[in-house]
Protein backbone atom coordinates (compact mmCIF):
# COMPACT_ATOMS: atom_id res chain seq x y z
CA UNK A 1 0.00 0.00 0.00
CA UNK A 2 1.17 3.64 -0.45
CA UNK A 3 1.25 6.20 2.24
CA UNK A 4 -2.10 6.86 2.84
CA UNK A 5 -2.50 9.35 5.62
CA UNK A 6 -0.64 12.42 4.48
CA UNK A 7 -2.58 14.98 6.23
CA UNK A 8 -1.71 17.48 4.55
CA UNK A 9 -2.91 16.52 0.86
CA UNK A 10 -6.99 16.78 0.48
CA UNK A 11 -8.61 12.96 -0.08
CA UNK A 12 -10.50 13.38 -3.15
CA UNK A 13 -12.84 10.61 -3.52
CA UNK A 14 -16.20 9.35 -5.61
CA UNK A 15 -18.98 6.93 -4.16
CA UNK A 16 -21.03 5.40 -7.26
CA UNK A 17 -23.35 3.00 -7.38
CA UNK A 18 -27.16 2.39 -7.66
CA UNK A 19 -29.51 4.31 -6.33
CA UNK A 20 -30.63 2.93 -2.86
CA UNK A 21 -27.19 1.25 -2.27
CA UNK A 22 -26.64 3.93 0.41
CA UNK A 23 -24.20 5.70 -1.94
CA UNK A 24 -25.23 9.01 -0.71
CA UNK A 25 -25.69 8.43 2.66
CA UNK A 26 -22.04 7.21 2.72
CA UNK A 27 -20.48 10.38 1.59
CA UNK A 28 -22.57 12.22 4.03
CA UNK A 29 -21.15 9.87 7.17
CA UNK A 30 -17.64 10.98 6.15
CA UNK A 31 -18.08 14.43 5.24
CA UNK A 32 -20.18 14.67 8.65
CA UNK A 33 -17.14 12.89 10.33
CA UNK A 34 -15.20 15.19 8.95
CA UNK A 35 -16.89 18.25 10.13
CA UNK A 36 -17.01 16.98 13.37
CA UNK A 37 -12.62 16.67 13.27
CA UNK A 38 -13.32 20.54 11.73
CA UNK A 39 -11.19 19.60 8.75
CA UNK A 40 -12.73 21.23 5.94
CA UNK A 41 -15.53 19.11 3.71
CA UNK A 42 -17.54 19.16 0.64
CA UNK A 43 -20.19 16.78 -0.40
CA UNK A 44 -21.34 16.94 -3.84
CA UNK A 45 -24.23 14.57 -5.08
CA UNK A 46 -25.28 13.30 -8.58
CA UNK A 47 -28.99 14.73 -8.12
CA UNK A 48 -29.71 14.81 -12.11
CA UNK A 49 -31.59 12.49 -14.60
CA UNK A 50 -29.69 9.52 -13.02
CA UNK A 51 -30.36 9.76 -9.31
CA UNK A 52 -34.36 9.33 -11.08
CA UNK A 53 -33.68 5.43 -11.61
CA UNK A 54 -30.40 4.69 -12.21
CA UNK A 55 -26.81 5.53 -10.84
CA UNK A 56 -26.30 7.80 -8.16
CA UNK A 57 -22.72 9.31 -7.14
CA UNK A 58 -21.60 11.41 -4.24
CA UNK A 59 -18.11 13.66 -4.33
CA UNK A 60 -16.29 13.75 -1.28
CA UNK A 61 -13.71 15.90 -0.33
CA UNK A 62 -12.19 16.23 3.69
CA UNK A 63 -9.21 18.68 3.15
CA UNK A 64 -7.00 20.78 6.08
CA UNK A 65 -7.39 23.30 3.99
CA UNK A 66 -10.15 25.37 2.31
CA UNK A 67 -11.56 23.41 -0.68
CA UNK A 68 -11.42 24.77 -4.44
CA UNK A 69 -13.42 23.09 -6.48
CA UNK A 70 -15.96 20.70 -5.68
CA UNK A 71 -16.25 19.16 -8.80
CA UNK A 72 -13.49 16.83 -9.94
CA UNK A 73 -12.61 14.83 -12.64
CA UNK A 74 -9.96 13.02 -10.66
CA UNK A 75 -9.59 10.57 -7.87
CA UNK A 76 -7.72 9.76 -4.97
CA UNK A 77 -10.44 6.97 -4.00
CA UNK A 78 -13.11 5.73 -5.02
CA UNK A 79 -15.85 3.40 -3.31
CA UNK A 80 -18.12 1.78 -6.24
CA UNK A 81 -20.81 -0.32 -5.94
CA UNK A 82 -21.95 -1.32 -9.20
CA UNK A 83 -20.65 -2.16 -12.57
CA UNK A 84 -21.35 0.78 -14.44
CA UNK A 85 -20.10 3.03 -11.53
CA UNK A 86 -16.67 0.47 -12.08
CA UNK A 87 -16.57 1.71 -16.33
CA UNK A 88 -17.25 5.36 -15.57
CA UNK A 89 -14.79 5.67 -12.20
CA UNK A 90 -12.09 3.59 -12.65
CA UNK A 91 -10.20 5.47 -15.61
CA UNK A 92 -10.02 8.91 -13.62
CA UNK A 93 -8.46 7.34 -10.25
CA UNK A 94 -5.00 9.38 -9.50
CA UNK A 95 -2.03 6.46 -10.47
CA UNK A 96 -1.50 5.28 -6.84
CA UNK A 97 -4.96 5.84 -6.17
CA UNK A 98 -7.30 3.19 -4.39
CA UNK A 99 -10.21 1.51 -5.87
CA UNK A 100 -12.44 0.00 -3.38
CA UNK A 101 -15.60 -2.59 -4.84
CA UNK A 102 -17.89 -4.80 -4.22
CA UNK A 103 -17.13 -7.79 -5.01
CA UNK A 104 -21.00 -9.02 -5.15
CA UNK A 105 -22.07 -6.84 -7.79
CA UNK A 106 -19.33 -6.17 -9.26
CA UNK A 107 -17.90 -8.90 -12.39
CA UNK A 108 -15.12 -7.11 -13.76
CA UNK A 109 -13.43 -5.03 -12.00
CA UNK A 110 -10.59 -2.69 -13.29
CA UNK A 111 -7.47 -4.06 -15.12
CA UNK A 112 -5.21 -1.19 -14.01
CA UNK A 113 -2.13 -2.31 -12.52
CA UNK A 114 -1.04 1.45 -11.17
CA UNK A 115 -3.72 1.69 -8.91
CA UNK A 116 -4.71 -0.37 -5.64
CA UNK A 117 -7.92 -2.69 -6.28
CA UNK A 118 -9.43 -4.15 -3.50
CA UNK A 119 -12.94 -5.95 -3.36
CA UNK A 120 -15.11 -6.42 -0.60
CA UNK A 121 -18.05 -8.76 -0.57
CA UNK A 122 -20.21 -6.26 1.55
CA UNK A 123 -23.20 -7.50 -0.20
CA UNK A 124 -22.64 -11.03 0.94
CA UNK A 125 -21.74 -9.85 4.46
CA UNK A 126 -24.85 -7.73 5.16
CA UNK A 127 -27.10 -10.76 4.30
CA UNK A 128 -25.29 -12.39 6.86
CA UNK A 129 -25.91 -9.79 8.98
CA UNK A 130 -29.85 -9.99 8.14
CA UNK A 131 -30.06 -6.27 7.04
CA UNK A 132 -29.02 -5.52 3.49
CA UNK A 133 -29.16 -2.06 3.85
CA UNK A 134 -25.93 -2.41 5.99
CA UNK A 135 -23.86 -2.79 2.90
CA UNK A 136 -22.84 0.84 2.29
CA UNK A 137 -21.55 0.71 5.82
CA UNK A 138 -19.08 -2.08 5.29
CA UNK A 139 -17.74 -0.71 2.55
CA UNK A 140 -17.02 2.39 4.90
CA UNK A 141 -15.73 0.37 7.43
CA UNK A 142 -13.65 -1.20 4.61
CA UNK A 143 -12.50 2.34 2.85
CA UNK A 144 -11.44 3.85 6.32
CA UNK A 145 -9.54 0.85 7.73
CA UNK A 146 -7.35 1.43 4.06
CA UNK A 147 -7.60 5.25 4.41
CA UNK A 148 -7.78 6.42 7.58
CA UNK A 149 -8.98 9.98 6.55
CA UNK A 150 -10.67 10.56 10.21
CA UNK A 151 -11.44 8.81 13.25
CA UNK A 152 -13.53 5.97 14.41
CA UNK A 153 -14.89 7.94 16.94
CA UNK A 154 -15.58 10.64 14.10
CA UNK A 155 -17.43 8.62 12.49
CA UNK A 156 -19.76 7.32 15.03
CA UNK A 157 -20.57 10.22 16.24
CA UNK A 158 -21.85 11.36 12.49
CA UNK A 159 -23.61 8.44 12.20
CA UNK A 160 -25.73 9.55 14.82
CA UNK A 161 -26.01 13.07 12.96
CA UNK A 162 -26.76 11.13 9.92
CA UNK A 163 -29.01 9.24 10.78
CA UNK A 164 -33.00 10.66 11.46
CA UNK A 165 -33.48 10.15 15.08
CA UNK A 166 -36.51 7.28 14.57
CA UNK A 167 -33.69 5.21 12.96
CA UNK A 168 -31.19 4.98 15.97
CA UNK A 169 -32.21 1.72 16.82
CA UNK A 170 -30.19 1.13 14.01
CA UNK A 171 -27.26 2.49 15.38
CA UNK A 172 -25.74 -0.48 16.84
CA UNK A 173 -25.88 -2.13 13.61
CA UNK A 174 -24.50 -0.14 11.49
CA UNK A 175 -21.51 0.08 14.07
CA UNK A 176 -21.32 -3.55 13.55
CA UNK A 177 -21.55 -3.49 9.92
CA UNK A 178 -18.50 -0.32 10.11
CA UNK A 179 -16.22 -2.96 12.62
CA UNK A 180 -17.07 -5.48 10.01
CA UNK A 181 -15.48 -3.45 6.91
CA UNK A 182 -12.81 -2.46 8.65
CA UNK A 183 -12.08 -6.50 9.71
CA UNK A 184 -12.23 -7.33 5.95
CA UNK A 185 -10.20 -4.60 4.86
CA UNK A 186 -7.69 -5.59 7.94
CA UNK A 187 -7.49 -9.45 6.68
CA UNK A 188 -7.05 -8.66 2.64
CA UNK A 189 -4.59 -6.22 3.01
CA UNK A 190 -2.45 -8.75 5.20
CA UNK A 191 -0.19 -10.76 2.83
CA UNK A 192 -1.26 -14.59 3.04
CA UNK A 193 1.06 -17.22 5.02
CA UNK B 1 -19.67 31.62 17.49
CA UNK B 2 -22.16 28.78 17.08
CA UNK B 3 -21.30 25.39 15.90
CA UNK B 4 -20.72 24.53 12.43
CA UNK B 5 -23.64 23.03 10.67
CA UNK B 6 -23.78 20.36 7.41
CA UNK B 7 -26.32 21.36 5.19
CA UNK B 8 -27.14 21.81 1.75
CA UNK B 9 -26.67 25.48 -0.28
CA UNK B 10 -30.55 25.38 -0.25
CA UNK B 11 -31.27 24.28 3.20
CA UNK B 12 -28.72 27.03 4.86
CA UNK B 13 -30.54 29.73 2.62
CA UNK B 14 -33.63 28.77 4.31
CA UNK B 15 -32.72 28.63 7.75
CA UNK B 16 -30.70 31.86 7.08
CA UNK B 17 -34.04 33.17 6.00
CA UNK B 18 -35.95 32.33 8.75
CA UNK B 19 -32.68 33.42 11.29
CA UNK B 20 -32.83 37.05 9.20
CA UNK B 21 -36.52 37.60 10.26
CA UNK B 22 -37.98 36.64 7.10
CA UNK B 23 -41.91 37.27 7.75
CA UNK B 24 -43.59 35.35 4.74
CA UNK B 25 -41.95 33.04 2.08
CA UNK B 26 -43.82 32.00 -1.19
CA UNK B 27 -43.14 29.42 -3.73
CA UNK B 28 -43.80 26.89 -5.88
CA UNK B 29 -41.35 24.10 -6.02
CA UNK B 30 -39.07 23.37 -8.50
CA UNK B 31 -35.60 21.20 -9.45
CA UNK B 32 -32.85 22.49 -7.97
CA UNK B 33 -34.09 24.54 -5.16
CA UNK B 34 -37.15 22.21 -3.46
CA UNK B 35 -35.08 22.02 -0.43
CA UNK B 36 -36.20 25.65 0.28
CA UNK B 37 -39.64 24.90 0.43
CA UNK B 38 -39.88 21.92 1.96
CA UNK B 39 -37.14 23.21 4.86
CA UNK B 40 -39.56 26.17 5.39
CA UNK B 41 -42.82 24.93 5.36
CA UNK B 42 -41.58 22.30 8.05
CA UNK B 43 -39.80 25.03 10.25
CA UNK B 44 -41.65 28.93 9.20
CA UNK B 45 -44.52 27.58 11.49
CA UNK B 46 -42.88 26.90 14.43
CA UNK B 47 -41.46 30.90 14.41
CA UNK B 48 -45.07 32.03 13.60
CA UNK B 49 -44.38 32.85 10.00
CA UNK B 50 -45.92 32.68 6.55
CA UNK B 51 -45.15 30.18 4.64
CA UNK B 52 -47.35 29.16 1.38
CA UNK B 53 -46.92 27.51 -1.75
CA UNK B 54 -48.56 29.45 -4.39
CA UNK B 55 -50.64 27.82 -7.47
CA UNK B 56 -47.41 29.66 -9.28
CA UNK B 57 -44.33 31.53 -9.80
CA UNK B 58 -46.73 34.11 -10.79
CA UNK B 59 -48.72 33.89 -7.86
CA UNK B 60 -45.67 33.88 -5.63
CA UNK B 61 -43.92 37.18 -7.00
CA UNK B 62 -47.09 38.92 -6.49
CA UNK B 63 -47.70 37.82 -2.85
CA UNK B 64 -43.61 38.88 -2.36
CA UNK B 65 -45.06 42.07 -4.03
CA UNK B 66 -48.23 42.40 -1.76
CA UNK B 67 -46.19 41.06 1.42
CA UNK B 68 -43.46 43.79 0.52
CA UNK B 69 -45.89 46.32 0.24
CA UNK B 70 -47.45 45.97 3.54
CA UNK B 71 -43.81 46.29 5.34
CA UNK B 72 -43.00 42.80 5.69
CA UNK B 73 -39.90 40.89 5.19
CA UNK B 74 -41.02 38.44 2.29
CA UNK B 75 -38.68 36.18 -0.17
CA UNK B 76 -39.46 33.96 -3.05
CA UNK B 77 -37.01 31.49 -4.67
CA UNK B 78 -37.24 29.34 -7.60
CA UNK B 79 -35.18 27.95 -10.24
CA UNK B 80 -34.65 29.52 -13.90
CA UNK B 81 -38.12 28.74 -15.74
CA UNK B 82 -40.04 29.64 -12.78
CA UNK B 83 -37.49 33.08 -12.41
CA UNK B 84 -38.58 33.95 -15.62
CA UNK B 85 -41.97 33.68 -15.01
CA UNK B 86 -41.63 36.30 -12.17
CA UNK B 87 -40.26 38.38 -14.31
CA UNK B 88 -42.83 41.23 -14.61
CA UNK B 89 -43.53 41.10 -10.92
CA UNK B 90 -39.92 41.98 -10.76
CA UNK B 91 -40.52 44.85 -12.73
CA UNK B 92 -43.71 45.69 -10.80
CA UNK B 93 -42.08 45.41 -7.28
CA UNK B 94 -38.84 47.37 -9.04
CA UNK B 95 -40.68 49.99 -9.90
CA UNK B 96 -42.89 50.01 -6.56
CA UNK B 97 -39.70 50.29 -4.98
CA UNK B 98 -40.26 47.55 -2.41
CA UNK B 99 -37.35 45.46 -0.92
CA UNK B 100 -37.48 41.42 -0.79
CA UNK B 101 -35.56 38.80 -1.54
CA UNK B 102 -35.54 36.73 -4.34
CA UNK B 103 -33.23 33.44 -5.55
CA UNK B 104 -32.36 32.17 -8.57
CA UNK B 105 -30.63 28.35 -8.30
CA UNK B 106 -29.81 28.82 -11.85
CA UNK B 107 -30.65 25.57 -13.91
CA UNK B 108 -29.23 25.09 -17.63
CA UNK B 109 -32.37 26.53 -20.45
CA UNK B 110 -33.35 28.10 -22.40
CA UNK B 111 -36.84 26.44 -22.16
CA UNK B 112 -37.18 23.55 -19.28
CA UNK B 113 -33.55 22.93 -19.96
CA UNK B 114 -32.12 20.38 -17.61
CA UNK B 115 -31.87 20.35 -14.42
CA UNK B 116 -28.19 20.31 -13.89
CA UNK B 117 -26.80 23.78 -12.97
CA UNK B 118 -25.96 26.57 -15.20
CA UNK B 119 -25.17 30.15 -15.35
CA UNK B 120 -27.41 31.06 -18.21
CA UNK B 121 -29.59 33.65 -16.30
CA UNK B 122 -26.63 36.30 -16.09
CA UNK B 123 -28.25 38.26 -18.67
CA UNK B 124 -31.71 37.73 -16.97
CA UNK B 125 -30.63 38.98 -13.95
CA UNK B 126 -28.01 41.48 -14.91
CA UNK B 127 -29.76 43.35 -17.17
CA UNK B 128 -33.36 43.68 -16.37
CA UNK B 129 -34.95 40.55 -17.36
CA UNK B 130 -38.56 42.35 -16.90
CA UNK B 131 -39.74 45.52 -18.58
CA UNK B 132 -38.07 49.05 -18.34
CA UNK B 133 -35.74 50.53 -16.24
CA UNK B 134 -34.89 49.06 -13.10
CA UNK B 135 -32.01 47.42 -11.99
CA UNK B 136 -31.50 44.29 -9.07
CA UNK B 137 -28.54 44.01 -6.51
CA UNK B 138 -27.34 40.41 -7.87
CA UNK B 139 -25.42 38.51 -5.34
CA UNK B 140 -23.71 35.82 -6.48
CA UNK B 141 -22.76 32.75 -3.42
CA UNK B 142 -19.94 30.50 -4.31
CA UNK B 143 -20.15 28.38 -1.34
CA UNK B 144 -23.09 27.24 1.42
CA UNK B 145 -21.81 29.67 3.93
CA UNK B 146 -22.55 32.44 0.98
CA UNK B 147 -25.86 31.06 0.18
CA UNK B 148 -26.79 31.78 4.11
CA UNK B 149 -24.67 35.08 4.60
CA UNK B 150 -26.54 36.39 1.46
CA UNK B 151 -29.44 36.35 2.86
CA UNK B 152 -29.02 38.83 5.39
CA UNK B 153 -26.94 40.77 3.42
CA UNK B 154 -29.62 40.51 0.86
CA UNK B 155 -32.74 41.38 2.86
CA UNK B 156 -30.32 44.56 4.41
CA UNK B 157 -29.70 45.61 1.24
CA UNK B 158 -33.10 45.77 0.06
CA UNK B 159 -34.53 47.62 2.78
CA UNK B 160 -31.98 49.80 2.45
CA UNK B 161 -32.70 50.70 -1.13
CA UNK B 162 -36.08 49.68 -1.02
CA UNK B 163 -35.15 47.50 -3.79
CA UNK B 164 -35.57 44.17 -5.20
CA UNK B 165 -31.99 41.98 -3.86
CA UNK B 166 -31.56 38.70 -5.62
CA UNK B 167 -29.69 36.10 -4.75
CA UNK B 168 -28.19 34.19 -8.16
CA UNK B 169 -26.91 30.72 -6.68
CA UNK B 170 -26.90 27.74 -9.29
CA UNK B 171 -28.02 23.87 -8.84
CA UNK B 172 -24.38 22.64 -7.32
CA UNK B 173 -23.92 25.42 -4.70
CA UNK B 174 -27.62 24.69 -3.79
CA UNK B 175 -27.10 21.08 -3.80
CA UNK B 176 -23.56 20.66 -2.67
CA UNK B 177 -22.69 19.99 1.79
CA UNK B 178 -20.64 22.04 3.23
CA UNK B 179 -20.42 23.21 6.70
CA UNK B 180 -22.00 26.60 7.58
CA UNK B 181 -21.99 28.86 10.59
CA UNK B 182 -25.09 31.14 11.17
CA UNK B 183 -23.25 33.95 12.75
CA UNK B 184 -25.25 36.47 15.04
CA UNK B 185 -27.11 38.61 13.45
CA UNK B 186 -28.18 42.20 14.01
CA UNK B 187 -30.94 43.74 11.88
CA UNK B 188 -31.11 47.55 11.06
CA UNK B 189 -33.69 49.44 12.13
CA UNK B 190 -35.65 50.43 8.96
CA UNK B 191 -38.30 52.44 9.04
CA UNK B 192 -41.32 51.71 6.45
CA UNK B 193 -43.69 54.21 8.20
CA UNK B 194 -43.78 56.36 5.24
CA UNK B 195 -44.41 53.96 3.05
CA UNK B 196 -45.88 50.70 4.18
CA UNK B 197 -49.66 50.32 3.74
CA UNK B 198 -50.01 49.19 7.22
CA UNK B 199 -53.15 50.70 8.19
CA UNK B 200 -53.76 54.62 7.76
CA UNK B 201 -53.88 56.32 11.06
CA UNK B 202 -55.59 59.45 11.31
CA UNK B 203 -52.33 61.25 11.97
CA UNK B 204 -51.01 60.54 8.30
CA UNK B 205 -51.93 60.67 4.62
CA UNK B 206 -52.52 57.26 2.65
CA UNK B 207 -49.52 55.17 1.85
CA UNK B 208 -50.28 54.08 -1.78
CA UNK B 209 -47.71 51.87 -3.49
CA UNK B 210 -47.77 51.35 -7.36
CA UNK B 211 -45.61 51.61 -10.08
CA UNK B 212 -47.97 53.19 -12.32
CA UNK B 213 -47.50 56.98 -13.18
CA UNK B 214 -49.40 57.38 -15.60
CA UNK B 215 -48.33 61.24 -16.28
CA UNK B 216 -45.17 61.55 -18.61
CA UNK B 217 -43.60 64.08 -16.39
CA UNK B 218 -44.61 62.34 -13.37
CA UNK B 219 -43.14 58.76 -14.78
CA UNK B 220 -39.50 60.75 -15.94
CA UNK B 221 -39.00 62.15 -12.46
CA UNK B 222 -39.95 58.40 -10.72
CA UNK B 223 -37.36 57.64 -13.39
CA UNK B 224 -35.10 59.65 -12.73
CA UNK B 225 -35.06 59.20 -8.80
CA UNK B 226 -34.61 54.82 -9.77
CA UNK B 227 -31.56 56.18 -11.44
CA UNK B 228 -30.29 57.92 -8.64
CA UNK B 229 -30.59 54.97 -6.27
CA UNK B 230 -28.93 52.86 -9.13
CA UNK B 231 -26.07 55.29 -9.23
CA UNK B 232 -26.08 55.20 -5.72
CA UNK B 233 -25.32 51.30 -5.76
CA UNK B 234 -22.87 51.50 -8.43
CA UNK B 235 -20.88 53.72 -5.97
CA UNK B 236 -21.41 51.98 -2.46
CA UNK B 237 -22.19 48.21 -3.06
CA UNK B 238 -19.66 46.59 -5.72
CA UNK B 239 -18.02 43.61 -3.95
CA UNK B 240 -15.86 41.17 -5.15
CA UNK B 241 -12.90 38.70 -3.96
CA UNK B 242 -9.63 38.48 -5.65
CA UNK B 243 -7.01 35.57 -4.85
CA UNK B 244 -3.59 35.49 -6.41
CA UNK B 245 -4.15 39.29 -8.06
CA UNK B 246 -0.54 40.79 -7.28
CA UNK B 247 1.85 39.17 -9.16
CA UNK B 248 -0.41 37.79 -12.00
CA UNK B 249 0.21 37.86 -15.57
CA UNK B 250 -3.32 36.79 -16.55
CA UNK B 251 -6.55 36.81 -14.43
CA UNK B 252 -9.38 34.67 -14.33
CA UNK B 253 -12.69 35.88 -14.12
CA UNK B 254 -15.38 34.04 -12.55
CA UNK B 255 -18.75 34.26 -10.50
CA UNK B 256 -20.30 31.62 -8.25
CA UNK B 257 -19.80 27.46 -8.92
CA UNK B 258 -17.15 28.44 -11.85
CA UNK B 259 -15.42 30.40 -9.56
CA UNK B 260 -14.74 27.87 -7.38
CA UNK B 261 -13.55 25.46 -10.61
CA UNK B 262 -11.29 28.48 -11.79
CA UNK B 263 -9.32 27.91 -7.96
CA UNK B 264 -8.67 24.78 -8.89
CA UNK B 265 -7.62 25.68 -12.35
CA UNK B 266 -5.53 28.20 -10.54
CA UNK B 267 -3.66 26.11 -8.63
CA UNK B 268 -3.10 23.54 -11.13
CA UNK B 269 -1.87 26.70 -13.99
CA UNK B 270 0.47 28.02 -10.70
CA UNK B 271 1.75 24.58 -10.15
CA UNK B 272 3.14 24.73 -14.36
CA UNK B 273 4.53 27.74 -13.52
CA UNK B 274 1.72 30.28 -15.08
CA UNK B 275 0.51 33.13 -13.28
CA UNK B 276 -2.72 33.18 -13.11
CA UNK B 277 -5.05 35.12 -10.42
CA UNK B 278 -8.63 34.73 -9.82
CA UNK B 279 -11.25 37.64 -9.75
CA UNK B 280 -14.77 36.40 -8.63
CA UNK B 281 -17.52 39.43 -8.60
CA UNK B 282 -19.51 38.78 -5.75
CA UNK B 283 -22.21 41.15 -6.83
CA UNK B 284 -23.10 40.78 -10.34
CA UNK B 285 -24.74 44.07 -10.03
CA UNK B 286 -23.26 46.56 -9.47
CA UNK B 287 -20.29 44.78 -11.54
CA UNK B 288 -16.55 45.43 -10.53
CA UNK B 289 -15.93 47.43 -13.87
CA UNK B 290 -13.29 49.65 -11.89
CA UNK B 291 -11.17 46.94 -10.28
CA UNK B 292 -11.46 44.94 -14.04
CA UNK B 293 -9.55 48.30 -15.76
CA UNK B 294 -7.15 48.27 -13.30
CA UNK B 295 -5.99 44.75 -13.47
CA UNK B 296 -6.34 45.18 -17.26
CA UNK B 297 -2.82 47.22 -16.93
CA UNK B 298 -1.32 44.58 -15.36
CA UNK B 299 -2.41 41.48 -16.81
CA UNK B 300 -1.50 40.28 -20.54
CA UNK B 301 -5.07 38.03 -21.15
CA UNK B 302 -8.38 37.66 -18.82
CA UNK B 303 -10.41 34.50 -19.14
CA UNK B 304 -14.06 34.38 -18.25
CA UNK B 305 -15.31 31.14 -17.20
CA UNK B 306 -19.49 30.38 -17.00
CA UNK B 307 -21.31 28.05 -17.48
CA UNK B 308 -22.91 29.91 -20.00
CA UNK B 309 -22.12 30.86 -23.83
CA UNK B 310 -20.43 33.55 -22.85
CA UNK B 311 -22.92 36.30 -21.03
CA UNK B 312 -20.32 37.98 -18.46
CA UNK B 313 -17.49 38.22 -20.70
CA UNK B 314 -19.53 41.19 -22.15
CA UNK B 315 -18.83 42.99 -18.78
CA UNK B 316 -15.44 42.20 -18.20
CA UNK B 317 -14.91 43.43 -22.18
CA UNK B 318 -16.60 46.37 -21.22
CA UNK B 319 -14.59 46.83 -17.84
CA UNK B 320 -11.35 47.03 -19.45
CA UNK B 321 -11.80 49.26 -22.45
CA UNK B 322 -10.16 47.41 -25.27
CA UNK B 323 -7.10 47.46 -23.06
CA UNK B 324 -6.53 44.03 -23.00
CA UNK B 325 -7.20 40.65 -24.89
CA UNK B 326 -10.57 39.05 -23.18
CA UNK B 327 -11.22 35.52 -23.54
CA UNK B 328 -14.13 33.21 -22.57
CA UNK B 329 -14.66 29.63 -21.71
CA UNK B 330 -17.92 28.00 -20.88
CA UNK B 331 -19.93 24.77 -21.00
CA UNK B 332 -23.65 24.76 -20.91
CA UNK B 333 -26.40 22.35 -20.92
CA UNK B 334 -25.43 20.99 -17.43
CA UNK B 335 -22.38 20.10 -17.84
CA UNK B 336 -19.56 21.42 -15.94
CA UNK B 337 -16.03 22.24 -16.83
CA UNK B 338 -13.05 20.35 -14.66
CA UNK B 339 -10.11 22.25 -13.56
CA UNK B 340 -7.78 20.29 -15.62
CA UNK B 341 -10.38 21.35 -19.10
CA UNK B 342 -9.87 25.11 -18.19
CA UNK B 343 -6.51 24.63 -17.73
CA UNK B 344 -5.97 23.13 -20.99
CA UNK B 345 -7.80 25.97 -22.79
CA UNK B 346 -5.98 28.83 -20.82
CA UNK B 347 -2.61 27.56 -21.89
CA UNK B 348 -4.31 27.12 -25.46
CA UNK B 349 -5.23 30.72 -25.42
CA UNK B 350 -1.63 32.03 -23.55
CA UNK B 351 0.27 29.60 -27.00
CA UNK B 352 -2.10 31.59 -29.37
CA UNK B 353 -1.40 35.11 -27.71
CA UNK B 354 2.21 34.52 -27.37
CA UNK B 355 2.56 33.77 -31.07
CA UNK B 356 0.28 36.83 -32.46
Amino acid sequence: MNSINDCRKPEELIVAGFGGQGVLSLGMTLAYAGMVENKEISWMPSYGPEMRGGTANCIVIISDNKISSPILSQFDSAIVLNQPSMDKFAPRIKPGGLLLYESGNIFKPSIRTDIDIIGIPATTEALKMKNTRTMNMIMLGAYLQLKPVVQNDSILEALAKVLPEKYHHLLPINRQALELGETLARQLKEPVS
Amino acid sequence: MSEFKLMKGNEAMAEAAILAGCDAYFGYPITPQSEVLEYLAREMPKHNRIVMQAESEVASINMVYGAAGAGFRAMTSSSSPGISLMQEGISYIAGAELPCLIVNVNRAGPGLGTIQPGQGDYFQSTKGGGHGDYKMIVLAPASVQEMADFVFLGFDLADKYRNPVLMLSDGAIGQMMEKVQFKPYTRPETDKSSWATTGKPRTRNRNYITSLHILPEKMEIHNLKLEEKFKKIRENEVRLEEMNTADAEYLFVAYGLSARICQKAMDIAREKGIRIGLLRPITLYPYPYRRLLELAGQVKMMLSVELNSGQMVEDVRLAVEGKVPVEFYGRMGGMMPTPEEIVHHLETLIQYHHAN
